[in-house]
């Protein structure tokens, strides 16, 4: 009895292995195959890519550090360990390094309360070559991605943000303004939307760092939009006077209403002749 | 030139009649000398002569006709430069109107606008006084104060319409209504006094000023956006703009802000100085300070984080956050209150209590 019944299906296994089932080793065989073809493949074709950008990037950071030890690190140090003359650059970035020899602060022309904004003493190429230099000694904050930097953003958020964390030193209009012991926050009129997106991330000298847990990306771009519209749209109260404020507001009502109402008044009593 | 001494005599060609002269309460002299009324203080022998006026000197438009046709045209001229002002102003409201958005036609608009309006006053400013002053008449007057008092029927009439007054409505006589009007007017102003005494606040200000909005396990919290700060986001050298928790839903929050404002940083944990009894109050090199300055209540965020002194815009005062805000130059006297703070188990930044002084300027009853 046993027999009869089990012969079928003894068959319909047998059959099902030799036709409907592949054994397990064979998928993994063939995604083997699969991967290494592409693999091989990928490889094939990027290989001169690839060594082309390595070695692009390998000769910036070489360039970098020959022009690092002849420009910086008589104060900076020739390892970025810093000096007493100058702080260490481990770890402050790409943005940091763009920034402060971009605008000309760095290399430094003399001492004083601040360094001062001047002429960039670089090249863009040169610039490059040093921030990726010292962004390959130590990882820090990146160049900022160019979609952030277009000024089209919220400008009337951006205002808020800018009121509440920057307009105290900088002026609500960005006319800069006095800091302690000869130091001063610049202004920010005319400055590149890439330069004051990094001196918000890395907090150059004595500006507060606003990392991006504490201004988020985003924004930093709105911040951005809001000083691009400053700078476009025309002060609309008229001759803003520098938009000191009280001081050249006052200086002016002063000399020049307080003068007419004297002039007048002089010439209202004066005996005609 | 006419001598001016005699006070009768008339200058030159201007003739004055004399009734003008002597008319009652407004007579108009000719250049007399002033002098002393007897009987009002004592008259010094000695004393320096009055001199009087100096001579009458002639203007170029008296002596000159041209100079006369001259100073008319500049007049008129200054009149139809008024009318142009005028009309160009309408003009240039109409021609450069204000396009929603533009914030350049508003400038545009506006500095057209005033200068129309400006010319229009002015032309006729100027023009009236250079009228005045050239072509109307130039000699020295003297005009004699009237008497106060009125005529002794004037003042009979008067009191005659007061008792007149006083027997036909019988305020005199009926003593009652006259009572109750005065008692009905007294108290007319109460009301006043009942409303304008509810603008002062509510509260007894004091404990209001005494305490802000921050208590134990309050979260810190960025300004405006409300989100809670974890320590780790706090780097070195940053500077966050503090709110508490909660103070965006508040019925009163401009009122709480001012009072409850912080200002967070983090210095390396060693450049901190820290007093005997402060040790637990910052987390790691991080410090919360009031923002509101212990002068006169300016917000004080300048802070620079090379040096960490933070400065206060409004008098340069300036306080050392490595020495717990001490006052290192300026007006202020105290200290910025220092917030105590500490993380919570989800690692946000909480205040452990409230300040323990009272935020910003002294005021009465302060106790510091």
């Amino acid at each position: 009895m046993a027999k009869p019944t089990k012969s079928p299906v003894d068959a319909r296994k047998a059959r099902k292995a030799k036709t409907g089932r592949r054994s397990p080793l064979a998928s993994i065989a063939l995604i083997a195959i699969g991967l290494v073809s592409t693999g091989g493949a990928y490889a094939l074709f990027t290989t001169t890519a690839s060594a082309d950008t390595t070695a692009a990037h390998s000769q910036l950071v070489d360039d970098g550090s020959k022009l690092f030890a002849a420009n910086c690190a008589t104060c900076h140090g020739l390892n970025l360990q810093g000096t007493t003359a100058g702080p260490s650059l481990l770890g402050v970035g790409a943005a940091s390094v763009e920034f402060q020899v971009a605008t000309g602060r760095m290399p430094l022309a003399q001492s004083g309360p601040q360094a001062e904004e001047k002429p960039a003493q670089f090249t863009t190429e040169q610039i490059k070559a040093l921030y990726t230099y010292v962004a390959a000694r130590a990882p820090g904050p990146g160049i900022p991605d160019s979609s952030l930097l277009q000024g089209d953003g919220d400008a009337s958020a951006g205002a808020e943000l800018f009121r509440i964390n920057c307009a105290m030193c900088h002026n609500v209009a960005g006319a800069g303004g006095a800091l302690t012991e000869g130091k001063f926050a610049p202004a920010l009129k005319g400055v590149s939307a890439q330069h004051i997106y990094e001196a918000m991330l890395t907090g150059p000298q004595n500006m507060p760092v606003f990392n991006n847990n504490n201004i988020s990306p985003e924004d930093k771009a709105n911040i951005i939009t809001y000083l691009k519209y400053l700078d476009d749209t025309p002060s609309v109260g008229g001759l803003d006077l520098g938009n000191l404020g009280p001081v050249s507001e006052g200086l002016f009502i002063w000399i020049f209403g307080l003068g007419a109402i004297v002039a007048i008044t002089v010439w209202l009593t004066a005996k005609s002749n | 030139m006419a001598q001016h001494d005699d006070g009768v005599a008339t200058p030159g060609g201007d003739p004055v009649p004399e009734a003008q002269n002597t008319a009652a309460g407004s007579a108009i002299q000719k250049a007399v000398p002033y002098e002393v009324s007897p009987g009002t203080a004592v008259v010094r022998t000695d004393n320096i002569p009055n001199p009087g006026f100096p001579p009458h000197r002639e203007r170029q438009t008296d002596l000159d006709p041209k100079k006369d046709k001259r100073a008319e045209r500049q007049v008129t001229s200054l009149f139809y430069l008024s009318i142009v002002g005028s009309v160009f102003a309408v003009a240039a409201y109409i021609a450069f109107p204000i396009i929603p958005g533009d914030m350049g036609s508003v400038r545009l608009n506006t500095l057209l606008l005033g200068l129309g309006i400006t010319l229009g006053l002015l032309g006729i400013g100027i023009g009236a006084v250079h009228w005045a002053k050239q072509l109307m008449r130039g000699d020295e007057l003297v005009e004699s104060r009237h008497g106060t008092r009125g005529s002794d029927t004037t003042r009979a009439r008067a009191v005659e319409i007061f008792t007149l007054g006083n027997q036909e409505s019988g305020f005199g006589r009926r003593s009652l209504i006259r009572n109750s009007l005065i008692g009905a007017l007294v108290l007319t102003p109460i009301p006043a006094v009942a409303l304008f005494r509810d603008l002062a606040p509510a509260e007894d200000p004091v404990p209001l000023l005494q305490h802000t909005m921050w208590k134990k396990g309050t979260r810190l919290t960025r300004d405006p956006s409300g989100t809670p700060i974890k320590a780790e986001d706090v780097t070195i050298g940053s500077a966050f703009h503090v709110i508490p928790e909660g103070l965006n839903d508040e019925e009163d929050r401009l009122e709480e802000k001012a009072k409850a404002a912080v200002l967070l940083m983090r210095l390396k944990p060693e450049d901190l100085n820290v007093s005997a009894g402060k040790e637990t109050w910052n987390y790691d090199g991080i410090v919360a300070y009031s923002k509101i300055c212990t002068h006169v209540g300016c917000p004080v965020a300048l802070y620079e984080q090379q040096t960490h002194h933070l400065l206060c815009p409004c008098h340069q005062s300036q306080f050392d956050m490595k020495h717990e805000a001490k006052v290192i130059f300026g007006p202020a006297k105290r200290p910025l209150p220092q917030l105590p703070i500490t993380v919570d188990s989800e690692g946000y930044l909480v205040a452990r209590s409230d300040f323990h002084e009272p935020v910003g300027p002294s005021f009465w009853e302060r106790e510091l």
